[in-house]
């Protein structure tokens, strides 16, 4: 436990040392603040449903963004030497690395209680739904993340690393996209393996334990396959 | 005590490294000399537990790679090649980072980091981000770091490559420092740093252990013919050679160069180890009136000429 808080307090750090952090939590809450005005002003209703329906959507470039160097620069930079030969655990790396991504996105989304603030002063926001929308893309965020570190564990470019995670998001994403086209003993399967429906059932505020162990599963997996992806240099050549 | 046994490691089709052993007791400085690519990084690598050996097992202090590989990184500081940190952290935060990753207790970590400051001589850089430093203190942040624990065992990747004169100076002497308590294992593939700081040399090539001894052992080894210099001029003929077959011991002469206008003749007598034929040198050329010595000195055979020597050839020689 403390080699893992040792490892995301500097990862954290790095991130506000470099301007990463800087820029993603602007654009973030330049987008969202805008479509948040928007349904404020013009359409006079007091909710933040816009911005939870987007989200989602932003965090499929978001996340990536955050997480692409975590592992593969140390591996640019030789700095993986580094920590695997001081006497940490592969596993303690993986969920250090992602502990930080996880520490940038709970900064990143609360930074929107803004709107929540202002939703309260003008008018009667249903809470529930408010709650349960945030929690849900805690565990949406993390899902991403966990993708995301694995991503960027298997290779030393960074691109590669955003590239890999980003496609890999996007079609757990669409998978419930297309329920017209296929049928439906197919589409019920697509459509529990896609993030975005489960995070749609936990923004209508019903909080299912069969959603939450959905995202505790995706997380635990590519968790595991980030920590695997990273002892193979044990097996292969780097 | 450090046991290395039978280390192989192949990458892919490659054999990396090819059954690899040797012992290494208690303190002193050991060099692991090669040439680039001979397998010397890997089997650092090896032992400081980053990678697995295909084949083989390194021991420390009864402690095995496998079964107590985090035992084994507590005892070992390390300095990989190229020295690798992270360029955004500042000095100070970076060695505090380290000191957390080593565990070392709460109420020395500060005593600890100051230590190492003042060992390294890092005093002027503490508040510097790292990348902006020069390559000579960005080295020194490094070996801080593989110090900070205050290791048993202390293994350097080619610790000077890449330093000016000075600072591979102030580099060797601080090894040299630490290698009176502590085994210090050092790399490199310039000969002049073994020779300077390291007791015992193991000398790789292509994945194999070519030679392993102490220094003097090695360079005697290879001395069954001792060697002189001669620079002469002569007033006369220009062509002395032959004239010196003759001189009992003279096994056999090199020409180095002639200078046809001032006559000068520059060449090597080798001869054998069992008799000193310098004074009869001297004499024999004494009595010849034309010539005049303008340098005489015997020639030691370099460790450089025994590095080429065995590299190139790659055949087991001198396995003391």
């Amino acid at each position: 436990m403390h080699n893992i808080i040792t490892i995301a307090k500097r990862e954290i750090k790095s991130y506000f040392f470099t301007p990463v952090a800087y820029i993603l939590m602007t654009i973030f809450l330049l987008i969202t603040g805008w479509f948040f005005g928007s349904e404020l002003f013009l359409v006079n209703e007091a909710t933040m449903r816009n911005i939870f329906a987007l989200t989602p959507l932003i965090f499929i470039f978001f996340i990536p963004a955050v997480t692409m160097r975590s592992i593969s620069e140390e591996k640019r930079s030789g700095t993986i030497e580094l920590i695997c030969t001081s006497p940490v655990k592969d596993s303690e790396i993986v969920l250090g690395k992602f502990f930080a991504a996880f520490s940038l996105l709970v900064a990143t989304i609360f930074s929107t209680i803004i709107y929540v603030i202002i939703l309260l002063i003008l008018g009667k926001p249903d809470g529930g739904v408010i709650v349960a929308g945030y929690i849900g893309l805690l565990f949406m965020g993390s899902a991403y993340a966990s993708i995301g570190i694995f991503a960027s564990t298997i290779s030393k470019n960074q691109i590669v690393s955003f590239i890999v995670s980003f496609f890999i998001i996007m079609v757990l994403y669409l998978l419930d996209k297309f329920m017209y086209f296929i049928p439906t003993w197919l589409g019920s399967i697509l459509q529990y393996i896609s993030v975005d429906y489960h995070f749609q059932n936990i923004a209508r505020g019903v909080i299912d334990s069969r959603d939450i162990i959905y995202y505790l599963s995706l997380i635990f997996v590519f968790l595991f396959f980030a920590w695997n992806s990273l002892t193979k240099r044990k097996y292969l050549s780097t | 005590m450090i046991k290395v046994q039978n280390l192989t490691k192949d990458y892919g089709h490659l054999r990396a490294v090819d059954n690899i052993s040797f012992t290494i007791p208690k303190s002193g400085i050991i060099g692991i000399l090669g040439p680039n690519g001979a397998g010397k990084t890997t089997t650092l690598k090896m032992m400081t537990c980053f990678m697995p050996p295909t084949e083989g097992t390194v021991f420390i202090d009864e402690k095995n790679i496998y079964q107590n590989s985090v035992e084994i990184r507590k005892m070992i500081g390390y300095l990989p090649e190229g020295c690798p940190i992270y360029t955004e952290m500042n000095v100070v935060d970076f060695l505090y980072f380290i000191a957390e990753l080593r565990d070392i207790p709460k109420d020395s970590v500060n005593r600890r980091v100051k230590e190492m400051i003042d060992s390294c001589g890092l005093e002027e850089v503490v508040g510097k981000e790292i990348g902006e430093l020069s390559k000579g203190y960005r080295q020194r942040v490094g070996l801080a770091a593989a110090l900070i624990h205050d290791p048993e065992i202390l293994i350097l990747d080619e610790p000077t490559s890449g330093l000016d004169p000075n600072q591979i100076a102030e580099i060797r002497s601080l090894i040299k420092q630490l290698g009176k308590e502590k085994t210090v294992l050092v790399s490199t593939h310039i000969l002049s740093e073994v020779e300077a700081i390291c007791e015992r040399v193991i000398i790789i090539d292509r994945g194999k252990i070519v030679a392993d001894a102490s220094l003097e052992e090695i360079q005697s080894s290879f001395h069954n013919q001792n060697r002189i210099y001669f620079e002469i001029q002569s007033k006369k003929d220009a062509d002395i050679l032959p004239e010196f077959e003759a001189i009992k011991g003279v096994e056999s002469l090199q020409l180095f160069s002639k200078h046809e206008e001032d006559m000068i003749t520059k060449f090597f007598i080798n001869y054998s180890k069992d008799m000193d034929i310098r004074p009869e040198l001297y004499n024999f050329i004494k009595k010849n009136k034309d010539w005049t010595i303008l340098e005489m000195r015997t020639e030691q055979h370099s460790l450089e000429d025994i590095f080429r020597q065995l590299t190139e050839k790659g055949e087991e020689v001198a396995h003391a």
